[in-house]
């Protein structure tokens, strides 16, 4: 406990020298203020996209693509990844096959999702989706190959129906393992749907970022990153403490 | 004797899921064909036989292989660069209770920052060109280097140095003997994760904005409607991303065989 507030304590530290280096650099002219904006500018651009509510529809689009995305990943990596684990030869035949595909980044097939799905949140979508699906189809699958045999065999032996054996046992077993693959899952779909906006959109986050940056406004795209910085940790953390949380009751 | 062992072998043969893989992998491929010759727009989808002549069409073309070649030594530099400063600070963090405490919640601190958030700051920093795809490949690639370096040097089991100490090992002996083999695997499972890494932010850079390297390409087949080359040039990237990651856990298998 008192090791992680040391360490709380340092991180604090480190952002707030980090922030009067910042005001320091900028106040003082050094650098270009194209280049890094003054931070009273970025907080006033933030201040101004919150109040004005232009944050929000980007904001939404964002989300609704994530929510879209993961929910997809989610069901089709579970499904697959259960029928892959039904059996020996199946797991042996795609597991590697999956840990292939998944050690390509996915981000070199975006440009044949924008060439099929078009510059709209459709592609985005698809992208997400395929970035999610292999974490959580490769966590399904181990979930279900961890499961102790020998309460396997406990359950055949004391004659439990194959719904029992289900839910009784694989699935408790399993889900651990599956969780952590959801976390990863739905990391890997936010990050890559900020990516994908970044690259070509329309509309998003990431694609604000983008534009102001390519206009040079940059305290308007410094506002958009702390944005998304701050959007990002908090998702994170969500994901982290269900994570924990289930843990702790199965 | 021979008829009845031939079946199974045969079988055993076709158990083997090497064999059961290159079948999906043919079987897609047919499909494919069979989908984009009968049933769709041929701007769009283009069949397998087409795709791969026109890799060999790619192959000839002096700038596509050009710009493959900028990719592949962005790449190679950026990774070379995440190597040798991961390990220098994860080293450097790893070394001493003291610097390990202080240090790494900062590392923890910037590794959770999502970088691709600031990859238009790259390229206004560092240009179109190469730079930026160096300098944004090399932000991804470093943190799982350092992470795994620390942790590589932080789980030496405490066991073994006591009993060192005590039997008289002087600090270098203790470096040579035990704190460097046990530095060494979770070294290579850094790399790994760091050249997975590495690609990525290369090629993301790459595809935001490019003007000469693989990026430019596939920018001009998208907008060219000229999916077979999109495909074929995908289908090489793909190829090399599986390539490097297999060469790289093989190493990481191997020098963590002791364990």
């Amino acid at each position: 406990m008192r090791d992680s507030t040391v360490s709380r304590l340092i991180q604090a530290g480190f952002v707030a020298a980090v922030l009067l280096i910042w005001v320091l650099v900028t106040g003082t002219g050094l650098v270009n203020p194209i280049f890094v904006p003054h931070p009273v500018d970025v907080v006033k651009q933030l201040g101004r996209l919150i109040v004005d509510g232009s944050l929000w529809d980007d904001l939404k689009i964002t989300l609704f693509e994530l929510a879209l995305a993961f929910t997809a990943a989610a069901v089709s990596g579970t499904l697959i990844g259960f029928a892959v684990s039904t059996s020996r030869w199946s797991t042996r035949v795609f597991e590697p096959l999956f840990a292939a595909f998944f050690a390509i980044p996915i981000i070199v097939f975006y440009p044949l999702t924008v060439l099929y799905f078009g510059l709209g949140p459709e592609s985005k979508i698809v992208h997400g989706g395929m970035f999610g699906f292999f974490p959580i189809a490769l966590n399904t699958i181990s979930g279900f190959a961890s499961v102790d045999r020998r309460l396997l065999q406990l359950a055949d032996a004391m004659g439990a129906s194959p719904k029992q054996r289900f839910v009784r046992i694989l699935f408790p077993a399993a889900l651990p393992i599956m969780i952590t693959g959801y976390r990863m899952g739905f990391i890997l779909t936010f990050l890559s749907i900020i990516g994908s906006e970044s690259i070509a959109s329309l509309a998003g986050l990431g694609h604000r970022i983008v534009w102001y940056a390519e206009a040079l406004e940059t305290p308007k795209m410094f506002a958009y990153i702390v944005i998304v910085v701050v959007l990002a940790m908090l998702l994170n953390a969500i994901v982290a403490a269900l994570e924990v949380r289930r843990r702790g009751n199965s | 004797m021979r008829a009845s062992r031939k079946p199974a072998s045969l079988r055993r043969f076709f158990a083997r899921p090497v064999v059961s893989q290159l079948a999906i992998v043919i079987l897609a491929v047919l499909a494919w064909e069979v989908a984009a010759r009968y049933s769709t727009d041929e701007l769009f989808t283009s069949p397998p036989s087409a795709v791969f002549a026109a890799a060999a069409d790619l192959f000839d073309e002096a700038g596509v292989m050009h710009a493959v070649l900028t990719t592949l030594w962005e790449l190679g530099l950026s990774f070379l660069l995440a190597v040798g400063f991961g390990l220098a600070i994860g080293v450097g963090v790893g070394a001493s209770g003291t610097s390990y405490r202080s240090l790494y919640p900062i590392i923890l601190l910037a590794y959770a920052i999502p970088q691709v958030t600031v990859l238009p700051l790259f390229v206004l920093y560092f240009g179109p060109g190469p730079a930026s795809k160096v300098a944004f490949g090399f932000s991804h690639g470093i943190f799982p280097i350092i992470v795994n370096v620390v942790a590589g040097l932080r789980t030496v089991p405490a066991g073994l140095l006591r009993s060192a100490y005590s039997m008289g090992a002087n600090k270098q002996q203790i470096f040579r003997r035990i704190t460097f083999p046990h530095l060494v695997p979770s070294f290579f499972t850094g790399m790994r994760l760091g050249m997975t890494a590495t690609l990525l932010g290369v090629l993301l850079s790459e595809l935001y904005v490019s003007s000469g390297g693989i990026g430019y390409y596939t920018e001009l087949y998208t907008e060219s409607f000229e999916p077979q080359n999109l495909f074929a040039l995908t289908g090489m990237l793909a190829l090399m991303a599986v390539f490097l990651n297999e060469v790289v856990r093989r190493a990481e298998i191997r020098h963590s065989r002791w364990r």
